[in-house]
């Protein structure tokens, strides 16, 4: 779907989300501690929300929401960005869209 | 009362995958005892094996016309209102005894979960060589097995789990000890030990559909356990802390990739628990709204929408447990990660142990 790809790689960092899903909000969390300022994507409040929510279950996200797409490809959903996270390559792939970090080093 | 109810031999029990670990006791039938008291003393209960031939023999039986049978063929000879009322007196009779029957065969069930918990609970102490208390202090069988079949069988499954880990635990510490294990062999351990906690998840899964909140309030772990709870099971973060000083000699790099691990770990777990805090908020004042006037409907059924959410983080806090044990195993050398497993497992183990000295302390009398 056209507007999930404009969306994507006109952004760094970008979670498709639902105002009401707190899993998509944890997500929000962590990136925004890792230093990175993501565009959140309220599917909800989109018009054309059912469609966002239909290509994004076809493309493989279960929930559908949260969808993570960094540098305009898709990660996956919480699932992979923990996976990702906890073996060290989620860091590697926001290094680019990081700024002013938190206290740690 | 007819003596082929005392000796039936069907059997009805809680279908298990490991029949064979408990023996039924035999019974003879307390159903006269029943007759007049309602009430199973719950204290002692026993498995009755039921026949369900029981249904239609009891059907037509009064009590307390046992041996005057040939009464009715003299009824003929009776005037009509006596004859109407025997019979009415019959058939009350006959309901009573139909509804004594039923409270008596529910209470059976109950009781006889409850003693295949509390025998598992016994071959797990003997196992141990102390007196577990999960079963006395909290009670769960009373919530769940009475309530929700999907959570007795998850907690009956969870019984074989911890069985066959402490099982699996001292094969590992024999292994470790000995000076012959060679890698391959351990590697076979680690494999096994990861996977069973993967078993462990899966079974949480399963149990997540059919009652959320169970998982959330760690019913089925000891209450030193609970103590320690996260999200329905136990702090990934809180795993590398206790593993750590156990893996010692470590090389830089794992030390390096250890630490990376556990500050993601720990980050993870925040963004998590902050999610956790939202959906507390948003469960509540959607409960809360518009209170006083009676009808619950809209509000509760909204909330129960919100129970998915809460299953989807149970499910994604499993999934962090089970990440970092695996990253865990990919840092470590083998002789390293059989080494951690003894660690995680005993350090489980323990927390149990404390649970069931708290509760069999000595109380003083006052």
């Amino acid at each position: 779907m056209e507007k999930i790809g404009k969306v994507a790689s006109e952004n760094g960092v970008v979670i498709f989300s639902k105002s009401t899903c707190c899993l998509c909000y944890a997500v929000q969390i962590l990136f925004r501690d890792l230093g990175v300022q993501a565009v959140v994507h309220e599917i909800d409040h989109d018009p054309d929300g059912k469609e966002i929510e239909k290509a994004l279950t076809r493309l493989g996200c279960n929930g559908p929401v949260p969808a993570v797409y960094i540098g305009g490809k898709l990660m996956g959903s919480t699932n992979e960005v923990m996976s990702l996270h906890l073996s060290g390559s989620l860091l590697q792939l926001i290094r680019p869209y990081q700024h002013n970090l938190s206290s740690h080093d | 009362m007819n003596p082929t109810m005392m000796n039936s031999t069907s059997t009805q029990f809680v279908p298990s995958r490991r029949m064979g670990i408990y023996e039924p006791i035999h019974q003879m039938s307390m159903w006269g005892d029943f007759k007049g008291n309602n009430c199973l003393d719950a204290s002692t209960p026993m498995i009755l094996e039921v026949d369900p031939k029981l249904d239609n023999q009891s059907e037509d039986t009064s009590h307390g016309t046992v041996g005057h049978s040939n009464k009715y063929d003299q009824e003929a000879s009776k005037p009509p209102d006596k004859v109407l009322r025997r019979l009415a007196q019959n058939r009350e009779a006959a309901r009573k005894s139909r509804l004594r029957k039923k409270a008596y065969v529910q209470q059976l069930e109950s009781s006889k979960l409850r003693l295949i918990q509390l025998e598992q609970e016994l071959g797990r102490a003997r196992q141990q060589g102390m007196y577990t208390g999960s079963a006395l202090d909290a009670s769960p069988l009373s919530y769940a097995g009475s309530m929700n079949p999907g959570i007795a069988t998850f907690e009956l499954e969870y019984g074989h789990w911890v069985e066959e880990q402490d099982r699996q635990l001292a094969d590992l510490r024999n292994a470790l000890q000995s000076t012959e294990t060679g890698d391959v062999e351990l590697r076979i351990f680690v494999d096994g030990g990861l996977r069973h906690y993967c078993d462990l998840f899966k079974m949480k899964a399963t149990a997540a559909k059919t009652d959320v909140f169970y998982l959330m309030s760690g019913m089925w772990k000891t209450s030193g356990e609970r103590f320690f709870f996260w999200i329905g099971g136990f702090r990934p973060s809180e795993l590398l802390k206790v593993l750590l000083p156990h893996l010692e000699p470590l090389t830089e790099q794992q030390r390096l990739d250890l630490g990376n691990l556990a500050q993601s770990c720990q980050q993870a777990e925040d963004a998590l628990s902050q999610g956790m805090d939202r959906l507390h908020q948003i469960l509540g004042a959607a409960i809360a709204k518009q209170l006083g006037e009676g009808n619950y409907l809209p509000q509760v059924g909204a909330a129960i929408e919100k129970l998915d959410d809460l299953a989807r983080f149970v499910g994604q806090a499993d999934h962090l447990r089970q990440e970092t044990l695996q990253q865990i195993s990919r840092i470590l050398t083998t002789r390293q990660a059989a080494r951690g497993l003894l660690a995680l497992g005993e350090y489980f183990q323990r927390l149990r142990a404390l649970s069931s000295l708290w509760s069999s302390r000595p109380r003083e009398s006052s």
